[in-house]
């Protein structure tokens, strides 16, 4: 019996013994690498390519388009589909704080500190399209748009006549109430006892908080779709403001 | 007559201002290895021996390092700069051309080369959160070192943004027109959201005021993109490294065991 856990205990597993290795020069090394050859990168490249610099700034004449900063073009983007405090405020800070969240709702085990999608599908494919989303849209508002942000291939020419955009219409008040609160509402509830186990995992509040962010993300998208496939521009309107 | 290199190399080293500074010799021993790590200020920020897996290029990409060393380029490069720079409507875009032209020497390389890692460093920063996500390594025990690794996020990129305006051009200037009417449109705090009315914010008392100094983007605009780039959002960020970079020491770097 002895002699059996004797044999356990002496066999070397992985777990006990990650190999370990100086840290200079192997990982030193390393690292002083990289920044030299971002050096070189950024040295050759500021060489060949000039910072953008127009004329001096006109407050009595405005760019068209203004286009924001790049990396904040896919926030200006959704301005299209948007008014400006979802857009601009509601939206950047509910991402902001959906990353935030992350850690504390993702409470699968596997797959910390190595590169897997078969153990976390659900985390991986959510947050790559997140990701992905929101590049695509910063190339749409680099290339794509043109004066009064219509659109314009990037081989296209940049012209005022461009086609009239059509009508917009919105959904009468009661309907849009109806509709967010159909989405929601299901969107919350029927997850929950199609994948019991998912809800069971992850208790009320994180799953609450999960789908909560997920819908919204989603909900983004469809607001695209609506947008684009049936020219509607608000889902709801109220005095106060419009969804 | 040939030199004892030997000798020469003795007679500096071994004596007693020398090894006031250097407290090791430099002979690749075990021993050396890890005093060169512990007894250096800068470089002692590592443990000084590593997970083999953990440093593999292909796990890290070196992407969080490379972030750390564009905020170092750029603060490097960021004081140069402010050596002929002016946060004055009237002499600000003066002095941008001086740069381009070359006015001041290796000006254009110095606000290129700015400007660009400025960029890059916003792209680093996205995927080095991209590669921690993707190997899991905010899980336990290293949630809140994401969170501020979050913060980081956002402080990059208002550095970027603060700086953009800047060079007092048109694309900073309607750039940063679009930007900051975002903040107008604030429920509750901007005066252009939802409920401002309700709770009296108007053009001259909301959060864009606060971020512009005004109620247009004028020169307390240009001097409080100017402070916040170069002095408040900078400190920010490098007490929020320190915090990020304590986390990875205290937590362990992730990778598999």
């Amino acid at each position: 019996m002895s002699a059996e856990v004797g044999t356990v205990e002496a066999r070397p597993t992985k777990q006990a013994t990650p190999e370990k290795i100086h840290t200079w020069p192997h990982l030193v090394a390393k690292e002083f690498l990289c920044a030299l050859l971002f050096i070189v990168f950024i040295f050759f490249y500021s060489y060949y390519v000039d910072a953008p610099l127009r004329e001096l700034a006109n407050p009595g004449e405005p760019e068209n388009p203004a286009k924001a900063p790049w990396y904040f073009l896919g926030l200006q983007e959704e301005l299209v589909y948007f008014d400006p405090w979802y857009a601009g405020v509601v939206l950047p800070s509910l991402i902001i704080l959906g990353l935030m969240f992350i850690p504390y709702i993702d409470i699968n085990p596997r797959g910390s500190g190595y590169y897997t999608f078969r153990e976390r599908k659900f985390a991986v494919t959510i947050f790559s399209f997140g990701f992905l989303l929101w590049y695509v849209l910063i190339l749409i508002g680099v290339y794509c748009r043109g004066p009064f942000w219509a659109w314009f291939w990037p081989w296209e020419q940049w012209t005022l006549a461009f086609p009239t955009p059509p009508p917009l219409w919105s959904f009468p008040a009661p309907l849009g109430v109806l509709v967010l609160l159909a989405y929601f509402g299901a969107g919350m509830v029927l997850p929950a006892y199609r994948w019991r186990d998912f809800y069971n995992r992850l208790g009320r509040v994180r799953y609450s908080i999960t789908m909560m962010l997920l819908l919204l993300m989603v909900g983004t998208i469809l607001k695209i779709g609506l947008r684009l496939g049936f020219n509607i521009k608000y889902v709801l309107m109220t005095p106060w403001f419009n969804i | 007559m040939i030199p004892d290199l030997k000798k020469i190399t003795d007679r500096i080293t071994q004596n007693e201002i020398w090894r006031s500074i250097f407290r090791h010799g430099y002979e690749d021993t075990a021993r050396n290895r890890v005093l060169q790590i512990i007894s250096n200020i800068w470089l002692h920020i590592h443990p000084s021996t590593v997970k083999k897996d953990s440093v593999r290029l292909s796990y890290t990409f070196c992407l969080g390092g490379l972030t750390f060393f564009i905020f170092l380029f750029e603060t490097l490069t960021g004081i140069l700069l402010m050596f002929y720079y002016t946060p004055d409507v009237n002499r600000a875009y003066a002095d941008m051309l001086d740069l381009s032209n070359n006015a001041v020497p290796f000006g254009k390389l110095l606000r290129n080369t700015h400007r660009w890692a400025g960029h890059a460093m916003v792209i680093t920063v996205c995927f080095h959160m991209l590669r921690v996500f993707l190997t899991g390594s905010y899980k336990v025990p290293r949630q809140f070192n994401w969170v501020v690794g979050v913060v980081l996020l956002v402080l990059t990129l208002l550095l970027s943004f603060t700086g953009y305006l800047l060079p007092w051009d048109q694309l900073g200037y309607w750039a940063i027109t679009v930007g900051t009417n975002m903040a107008g449109a604030t429920p509750i705090l901007g005066y252009q959201g939802p409920f401002a009315d309700l709770f009296g914010f108007t053009i001259d008392n909301d959060i864009r005021f606060g971020l512009l100094g005004g109620t247009s983007i004028q020169a307390p605009a240009l001097l409080r993109a100017y402070v916040w780039h170069c002095i408040a959002l900078p400190s920010l960020a490098g007490a929020l490294m320190m915090l990020h970079f304590w986390r990875i020491r205290k937590d362990g770097f992730s990778g598999r065991l």
